[in-house]
């Protein structure tokens, strides 16, 4: 094996790839092999780093050295400076990333971003190749897999998993180890699946998982399959996700190279293979028996349980599906021990959690943490707070299926327990942070919006009864809502939530319950006041133009296509709100920034 | 991709020969025939589902389930403008307004030149970058309205 004295991390997660992670990678392995450094200095594309706001980044070794926001122009300079002369160089370093005053590098794990987290699922991401097999096996890779193997009995090994108190990480948090006991129950073929289509909007934690460290998926699979008593495992996985496909194809052909996927794996009579189905842009696919019908190649509807998957799943046989974040904390739990996994979280919360941190915060990307920190830790100490001095209004967390949380939650410590009795939900770990310039009700119509486009259709609570609560949502954001339209909400969400078939249905109108709950007077202001507090829905605002700064150029009343503006030139203009369609028109085009909507 | 379209639906024969009395051979085959065809028409839906001893209910039924599937041919460029959370918060719907209104057209329709189609995606798992749109394969991130018209002038020839 060569040896090498430095090692070039680039990212190649979806943030960076998408910010030009790709070019940087070319343009260093361009440099080394003109410089004759590429037999010295090892070039790695890894998977995601977790803060992709400040992508693309780079990491060198041994220094560690943490460069982010780096441009094609720069590649050049860290080469000579920093790989031919060994000179740091600092100016492109991530803020935060050396010692106050200094230009000393501190190590990873106490850089602000990076301190409060405990990365178990997430161990291997941005650590490691995720197209080499050698390199996983390097960190362990496939030894919890020979450890089940060839020391362990499937009941111990279920057993273990149900100790050690993890629980689904998709959404629901159901005991991971009580439904491989189930499966493990029944007779004759078995199926082990993998839920890698991550649907709620603005998770993105299975997507990183499977570009950043795949085998380790295929790994705790295996791992399942042997403890069910399965051979055959597949991954259902979102087309929308074309690197993660296509490392997890390289993934499975390495692994059963090396004869750890495949006939007879490490000499044992345990045989084990795994499939990868493309989802094709379904939300409720995510729901287990749904999912089971899109891999048999119909529509993906969810059908009544019980009987539940663990009976009767996949092509009528017993199954078992978890998600793709529970799975990469599998092996983990196989190598180390229950305990101490269980060391970690809260009394029936255990482990650590990915949550995929966006919308208006600082330092978007991913972070995971122990179970039980608290919301303003992740927000404040991770997240760097809100951008642009803007105050924090909510934290939405669960998708579709969550709610939104005050300020005055923020102290909440995260676990599946705490944020359901607050009216929202784990969900898959996505965690959007809004401002004060973010409307509650347009936020909830939002997410109505996208249950109503994803909703089956096969029941009518969630089919119909959903679209009733969007015409009453937009209405109240269009300045017709009326008395009693709040009422008829809950209403219609009590009725949902108790009777739509499946999970999707059942939690959708956990948005509007919860910024009703938590933001009453935003609803309030829409309908009685004919207002909207945060200057979002465009029909309740009113344009002004501002006396002061108006030089009279006309421009806005040339703009205006209803002629709501009048005025001579040289002189201030007005807008007739009467005749006014709020279409912003004339904001946009008034160079002297005079016209304000309020 | 094929251009002859004799080519096209020797190499349907082929896939669904391949996918015949396989588990979930509707939906992998309808996927393989929009790589093909760039859109599955109803006379290959009609070709899938003699193939595959199936019936064109099963098979346009599944083909109309899921978003990704195409009823009729797209622009040459896909836009795809995200309307995740993350993006959404941060003001990906003036993004969408704004191609819009640059393309003349709307949400689902095709740019009368025929070069753009207009879509809402949902998450792309870039929240990072929000708001985020995606043309083809290339991703623009940290958009505001004003950067579209230079955006789309790129791809018109």
């Amino acid at each position: 094996m060569d040896l090498f004295r430095s090692t070039i991390l680039v990212c190649g997660g979806t943030g960076c790839t998408s910010s030009g992670s790709p070019k940087l990678y070319e343009r260093f392995a361009q440099l080394l092999a003109e410089k004759g450094l590429d037999k010295e200095v090892k070039l790695v594309k890894t998977g995601c780093f977790g803060l992709c706001a400040a992508g693309p980044v780079v990491i060198v070794y041994p220094e560690g050295a943490f460069y982010s926001g780096i441009k094609v122009e720069d590649v050049d300079e860290i080469v000579e400076e920093h790989l031919v002369k060994g000179r740091i160089v600092t100016k492109l370093l991530y803020k935060g990333s050396t010692h106050e005053g200094t230009t000393e590098i501190k190590p990873l794990d106490e850089i602000g971003f990076y301190e409060k987290q405990k990365r178990v699922a997430l161990r291997n991401c941005g650590v490691i190749d995720p197209e080499n097999i050698d390199e996983y096996i390097a960190f362990d890779g496939y030894k919890a897999l020979a450890k089940v193997l060839t020391e362990m009995t499937r009941e111990e090994v279920v057993d273990c998993i149900s100790k050690s108190g993890l629980r689904g990480r998709g959404g629901a948090g159901f005991p991971t180890g009580t439904k491989w006991k189930f499966a493990m129950g029944s007779t004759g073929k078995k199926y082990v699946c993998c839920n890698a289509d991550e649907g709620d909007p603005g998770a993105f934690m299975d997507r990183s998982v499977l570009e950043g460290d795949p085998h380790a998926v295929l790994e705790a699979m295996a791992i399942a399959g042997y403890a069910i008593g399965s051979d055959q495992g597949y991954i259902y996985v979102r087309a929308e996700y074309p690197i993660a496909v296509k490392r997890l194809e390289i993934a499975i052909s390495q692994a059963r190279e090396y004869g750890l996927l495949g006939k007879n794996i490490f000499g044992t009579d345990f045989s084990f293979d795994i499939d990868i189905r493309l989802g094709a842009g379904a939300f409720v696919c995510g729901e287990e028996t749904a999912l089971m019908h899109s891999i048999e190649g119909g529509r993906g509807e969810p059908r009544v349980r019980p009987p539940f998957p663990a009976v009767k799943g996949l092509f009528g046989k017993p199954t078992i599906l978890n998600n793709v974040e529970t799975y990469a904390n599998i092996c983990q739990i196989i190598l180390k021990g229950a305990d101490w996994f269980a060391s970690m979280g809260t009394e029936r919360s255990k482990g650590t959690k990915v949550f995929a941190l966006g919308g208006k915060i600082v330092n978007s990307g991913l972070v995971e943490v122990p179970m039980g920190t608290t919301l303003r830790e992740i927000i404040y100490d991770i997240g760097g707070g809100c951008p642009n001095g803007k105050k924090f209004k909510a934290v939405q967390t669960g998708g579709p299926s969550g709610g939104c949380l005050p300020a005055s939650m923020l102290d909440t410590p995260i676990d599946y327990d705490n944020l359901i009795a607050a009216g929202s939900m784990m969900g898959s770990g996505g965690m959007i942070v809004m401002d004060e310039d973010n409307c509650m009700v347009d936020i909830a119509r939002f997410f109505l919006d996208f249950t109503v486009s994803e909703s089956c259709g096969k029941c009518t609570p969630c089919r119909i009864g959903t679209r009733r609560m969007l015409e009453i949502l937009n209405r109240i954001c269009e300045g017709n809502g009326e008395d009693g339209d709040i009422e008829r909400l809950e209403n219609l969400a009590a009725n949902i939530s108790k009777s739509a078939l499946c999970a999707l249905g059942q939690t959708a109108p956990n948005p509007v319950l919860s910024t009703l709950k938590h933001f009453r007077h935003e609803y309030e202001a829409h309908i009685y006041e004919k207002r909207c507090p945060a200057g979002v829905c465009h029909k309740l605002l009113n344009f002004e133009i501002d006396p002061a700064k108006c030089k009279g150029c006309t421009l806005c009343a040339r703009n205006c296509p209803v002629g709501a503006i009048s005025g001579k030139v040289r002189e201030a203009h007005v807008i007739d709100a009467k005749k006014c369609i709020k279409c912003g028109a004339c904001m946009e085009k008034c160079k002297f920034g005079a016209i304000s909507k309020k | 991709m094929l251009v002859n379209s004799q080519e096209k639906y020797a190499e349907l024969d082929k896939v669904i020969a391949a996918n015949k009395g396989q588990g979930g051979a509707v939906m992998r085959t309808l996927q393989a025939a929009q790589d093909i065809f760039g859109h599955v028409p109803m006379d290959v839906q009609i070709k899938i589902a003699e193939g595959l001893d199936s019936t064109l209910a099963e098979v346009y039924g599944v083909a109309t389930f899921y978003s990704q599937f195409a009823l009729e041919p797209a622009g040459e460029y896909r836009i795809g403008v995200c309307l995740g959370t993350a993006c959404y918060v941060k003001g990906s719907k003036d993004v969408l307004e704004k191609v819009c209104q640059v393309l003349d057209t709307q949400v689902g329709k095709t740019s009368k030149d025929g070069l753009f189609t207009i879509k809402d995606t949902r998450c792309l798992g870039a929240c990072g970058l929000a708001p985020v749109m995606m043309i083809n394969d290339d991703v623009y991130g940290r958009l505001v309205p004003d950067d579209i018209p230079g955006i789309l002038d790129k791809y018109r020839h």
